[in-house]
């Protein structure tokens, strides 16, 4: 299925063919922003929106993203809702995008368009580049591209699939974190397909590609699950402020998957 | 290349075709209060967390603090003032003066802006994040109406007759 760039929220998750055959999708919209934003926001703005990190925001504090060699003032700061995987010294920085974890649990790919018409494809886990040293980089996107669309390969036969989110408010909030799922149970209850996508960890959306090679062909006790989601989140760097989304991310994993497989018919 | 920083905008406002010469950074919010003198629609947040602001585009609930006017140029937009017919109050404006639905009364324009709108999103048969099904609408109950009126924040508290108004209106 291909969603075009200018597609607003409202009308994918308002669209019949995404909410049967791609749920996660429809859900994560749904999460995402409130009803008055979700009826101008687009698929692409979306997927280029910048962080919310309040230094980013705040021009009186120093941040490399804004003001490249300026300094953190996060790693320091108040930095709870901030990244713990794929960060760097130079930036913490978490994606806020809702829409995008399930985009990377449905291995989407995003189509581009070059000023001169020339069209290019990137998967959507490659899109977002991490911040290393250079941190106002966000996307391996060139000046004057645009994002036309973002095409959904099938999804797998037979999985059932949602978007779980963690905030502090019940609505019209910031994921603290939340996780896109899609599972299939097979043969003897064991799961036989897993994708697993984290949010609010990283600069990016986080699939959790450990976590799915030990899971797959199993059948998980909910401490085997939280291991699994820790073998995949081992490279994590957290601060101290939020080394708790690690524990979070984990129950979060094994709450989800719990309920798909108690789910599967 | 000029550096005349001004477009021409024109608006269908509440009816009426409006044609507007702005700066191309004046936000819709501010073409509606400053230029047209339409102070119904308020500015709270200014950045989009509010819901004060919130009109009709096209019959679809926006914030307006967040599009420029030269955006949105030839569109129909629909601010409180426009809801009535002359004396006669739209549904909703009733039914937030029968139950309360406000104490200051400054986030009631974006609040009752964002009522129509979302009933309008509802009947099209969209679902919300607490819709159990993605394709089959329910009723409208209070947890429905919160979840879909959360871009609209009350300082003073009157959610209880904000949810009471809306679930008026909409169970007929």
């Amino acid at each position: 299925m291909l969603i075009g760039g200018a597609v607003r929220n409202y009308r994918l998750a308002r669209d019949e063919g995404i909410c049967r055959r791609y749920p996660a999708v429809a859900r994560a919209v749904l999460a995402g922003a409130s009803g008055q934003i979700r009826t101008q926001a687009t698929v692409a703005g979306n997927l280029l929106q910048r962080t919310r990190c309040p230094y980013f925001q705040n021009t009186t504090t120093p941040c490399n993203k804004r003001e490249p060699g300026s300094g953190c003032a996060a790693v320091a700061g108040v930095h709870r809702d901030l990244a713990v995987i794929g960060t760097s010294d130079a930036c913490v920085a978490s994606h806020p995008s809702d829409l995008a974890v399930p985009l990377a649990a449905y291995d989407a790919v995003v189509e581009v368009r070059r000023p001169d018409g020339a069209e290019w494809t990137v998967p959507i886990h490659d899109l977002h580049r991490l911040p290393g040293d250079t941190p106002w980089i966000e996307t391996v996107l060139e000046p004057g591209d645009l994002v036309t669309g973002v095409r959904l390969p099938p999804p797998p036969a037979g999985a059932l699939a949602t978007y779980r989110k963690v905030r502090d408010r019940w609505s019209y909030a910031f994921a603290v974190v939340s996780l896109a799922a899609v599972l299939r149970v097979g043969a003897g209850g064991r799961i036989d397909e897993i994708r697993l996508a984290l949010g609010g960890v990283a600069p990016k959306p986080w699939r959790l590609w450990a976590a799915e090679r030990l899971l797959v062909g199993t059948r998980p006790s909910d401490d085997d699950v939280r291991a699994a989601t820790m073998t995949a989140l081992a490279d994590a760097r957290p601060l101290p402020d939020n080394a708790f989304k690690l524990d979070l991310a984990a129950d979060l994993v094994a709450a989800v998957v719990r309920d798909l497989r108690g789910a599967q018919p | 290349m000029s550096d005349d920083l001004r477009g021409d905008v024109m608006l269908r406002v509440n009816g009426a075709d409006r044609v507007l010469r702005v700066d191309n950074r004046v936000t819709l919010l501010d073409a509606l209060r400053e230029h047209l003198r339409l102070t119904g629609t308020k500015k709270g947040c200014d950045h989009g967390q509010c819901g004060a602001c919130t009109v009709l585009l096209d019959g679809e609930r926006a914030n307006s603090c967040l599009l420029l006017a030269v955006t949105v140029d030839g569109r129909a937009v629909t601010t409180v003032e426009g809801l009535a017919d002359g004396d006669d109050l739209h549904p909703l404006q009733r039914a937030f003066i029968a139950h309360d639905g406000f104490q200051c009364g400054y986030c009631t324009p974006g609040q009752i802006c964002s009522a129509v709108g979302m009933l309008a999103e509802a009947a099209d048969g969209l679902a919300s994040w607490v819709s159990p099904d993605l394709t089959a609408a329910g009723d409208l109950d209070d947890e429905e109406i919160r979840e879909r009126m959360s871009g609209n924040l009350c300082r003073c508290g009157a959610y209880p007759g904000i949810v009471a108004a809306v679930r008026e209106v909409a169970e007929r």
